[in-house]
């Protein structure tokens, strides 16, 4: 089974997140930039996978700038097998993400596409779920295990309430959530031989995708910012605090 | 111009999220029609006709709905979006799992987790763990929106929309249900609850949790949540979790013992009206966004809060 694992390249997690004077944005100048969590989730099930025996080849891919290698290489340096990368410098919203992603499926030929269940910049949670309907594909999101099992693929999802599975008739599509596993750290000589698999540069114009943007940014503006409070000195104090001043009890 | 609003449902029971939907749907305005999806679920489409504000609910019944998943929903609802300018849905598991589903069969790019609406195009969202909230305007022709409920006031309830059955859709899909490990619990739901006292990392172990959050949270009658630490290393189960991939939440009170205030956890819970820290780290960023920080030992803070909460009218159970 061949599996595809879309990545993005993202502000890292530990970065503070600064929106721009101007308003236009958020500040990415000089910041560093990582591999979105789920993505990592996303290439380590895959990755695993392989080395199961439950998938033969893995497939990472990238839309986004020519620096989006980076996130590729570290892709192959986990175990994924080549990339590709869709090199554009424009914003891409979800919709035409998944566009672009459906016509790499449709040449590819996956079995099983795994992506992240949302990006930590724009905290979208969309790309999954557009694509599995592109694809008419079902769909198994926020997984917490997946397993093959017979011609079905079976997805332990977290939902608000729980825990809920459901098989999927496969092709399908699964993204992940956090407790799927723990991503590995790629070792020195897998990130040499990273450097050597290959990693096909294309455009969006190949895949004849229109990825002008459908949402239009007003502004981009801080949140309302919250004041610290008292530092209180005994529980007694706090809870007369909270009864007489906040009127909370 | 009219909106139609998923309904947010167990089959038995209407959630209070779906009246918060309604609020945001009427706030974009025309006429707001309500879809109740589910098997059985006659007595929600009742309860669904009775939000104030609600022309219509469209009740679909049959075993393809039963657990509401995305791949059912879409067959559903795409056909009805002829009828529609506008489709919301709370940002449940259930509305992001189906929601962007029916936005690219329209053709239509998704606007998730919307906090305010500013014009029937222009929305207001969070991004980057809510450290930045960005205000788009769409250009579909359609538009499908997730709304974070908890920003949004609940309609009221003196309405008698009147209630029409539509067709389920033809199955079978290629997703089936297999099974479901819901938490079963007493206490208020996470999302709803006016208190909410919360465990973190500090807290050790499930032992722990058990023995100090559960009988505070029990003898204020909150819920429990937890951050994404805590989870992580097994102290309690995942639909616990606040912060930006978890739940969001905004009680009247939230009670962080022993959470430091990772980015990612303060954007599920800083737009709580009050927020109490206790964390022995006096330099614990959840200080920052803390209307009371107690500095302390949680083993010795939590005996001691459950006392004096005993003294002004709590008692412990």
């Amino acid at each position: 089974m061949k599996v595809l694992v879309p990545v993005k390249r993202v502000i890292d997690y530990n970065v503070k997140a600064r929106v721009k004077p101007d308003q236009t944005g958020v500040d990415l100048a000089n910041v560093k930039m990582s591999m979105n969590p789920f993505c990592e989730i996303a290439v380590e099930e895959a990755v695993r996978m392989k080395e199961n025996g439950v998938a033969d080849e893995v497939v990472a891919v990238s839309i986004g700038p020519e620096k989006a290698q980076e996130q590729l290489r570290q892709a192959l340096a986990m175990g994924a097998d080549r990339a590709i990368l869709v090199k554009t410098d424009a914003p891409v919203e979800p919709l035409a993400v998944a566009k672009i992603l459906k016509a790499i499926v449709e040449q590819e030929g996956p079995e099983l596409v795994i992506l992240g269940k949302q990006a930590i910049d724009d905290d979208s949670n969309q790309t999954g779920q557009m694509l599995a309907a592109l694809l008419g594909w079902p769909q198994g999101t926020f997984a917490s295990k997946v397993e093959k099992d017979g011609a079905a693929v079976k997805v332990t999802r977290e939902i608000d309430g729980g825990l809920q599975t459901v098989a999927l008739e496969a092709p399908a599509v699964v993204t992940t959530d956090l407790r799927l596993n723990e991503p590995r750290y790629a070792s020195l000589p897998n990130i040499m031989k990273a450097k050597k698999k290959p990693l096909d540069v294309k455009e969006p114009g190949d895949f004849g995708v229109d990825i002008t943007p459908r949402l239009s940014v007003v502004k981009v503006a801080e949140p309302p910012k919250r004041e610290a409070g008292v530092k209180v000195e005994s529980v007694a104090e706090l809870v007369s605090k909270l009864k007489s001043e906040a009127g909370v009890l | 111009m009219a909106v139609l609003v998923i309904a947010e449902h167990d089959n038995a029971t209407l959630s209070d999220a779906t009246a918060k939907v309604v609020s945001a749907a009427t706030k974009i305005g025309g006429d707001v029609d309500v879809l109740v999806a589910g098997k059985g679920a006659g007595g929600v489409a009742e309860a669904a006709a009775k939000i104030e504000g609600v022309r219509k609910v469209l009740h679909a019944d049959g075993d393809a709905l039963e657990h509401r998943l995305a791949e059912a929903l879409e067959a559903l609802i795409v056909p009805l979006m002829d009828g529609y300018d506008a489709m919301l849905a709370a940002a449940s598991t259930t509305g992001k799992n189906f929601a962007p589903r029916v936005a690219a069969k329209l053709d239509v790019m998704q606007i998730s987790e919307i906090v305010a609406v500013e014009a029937p195009d222009t929305f207001v969202r969070p991004i980057y763990a809510g450290n930045a909230f960005m205000t788009v305007t769409s250009s579909d022709a359609k538009k499908i929106i997730t709304v974070r409920t908890t920003t949004f006031a609940a309609a009221g309830d003196g309405g008698s929309a009147s209630v029409e059955t539509i067709d389920p859709p033809a199955g079978p899909t290629k997703s089936s249900f297999v099974g479901e490990e819901l938490s079963k619990s007493d206490r208020p739901d996470l999302g709803a609850a006016k208190i909410v006292v919360s465990g973190g990392r500090a807290l050790q172990s499930s032992e722990n949790f058990e023995k100090l959050i559960e009988p505070l949270a029990d003898q204020l009658g909150a819920a429990v949540g937890a951050s994404r630490a805590a989870v992580d290393a097994g102290y309690i189960s995942n639909n616990h979790q606040v912060g930006q991939t978890g739940k969001i939440v905004a009680p009247e009170l939230y009670i962080a013992i022993g959470i430091s205030g990772a980015i990612q956890h303060l954007a599920g819970m800083k737009d709580s009206k009050v927020i109490v820290a206790i964390n022995k780290d006096e330099d614990a960023p959840i200080f920052q966004v803390a209307d009371y920080g107690l500095v302390a030992d949680l083993y010795k803070a939590i005996p001691e809060l459950q006392d004096e909460l005993a003294k002004v009218g709590f008692a412990k159970v």
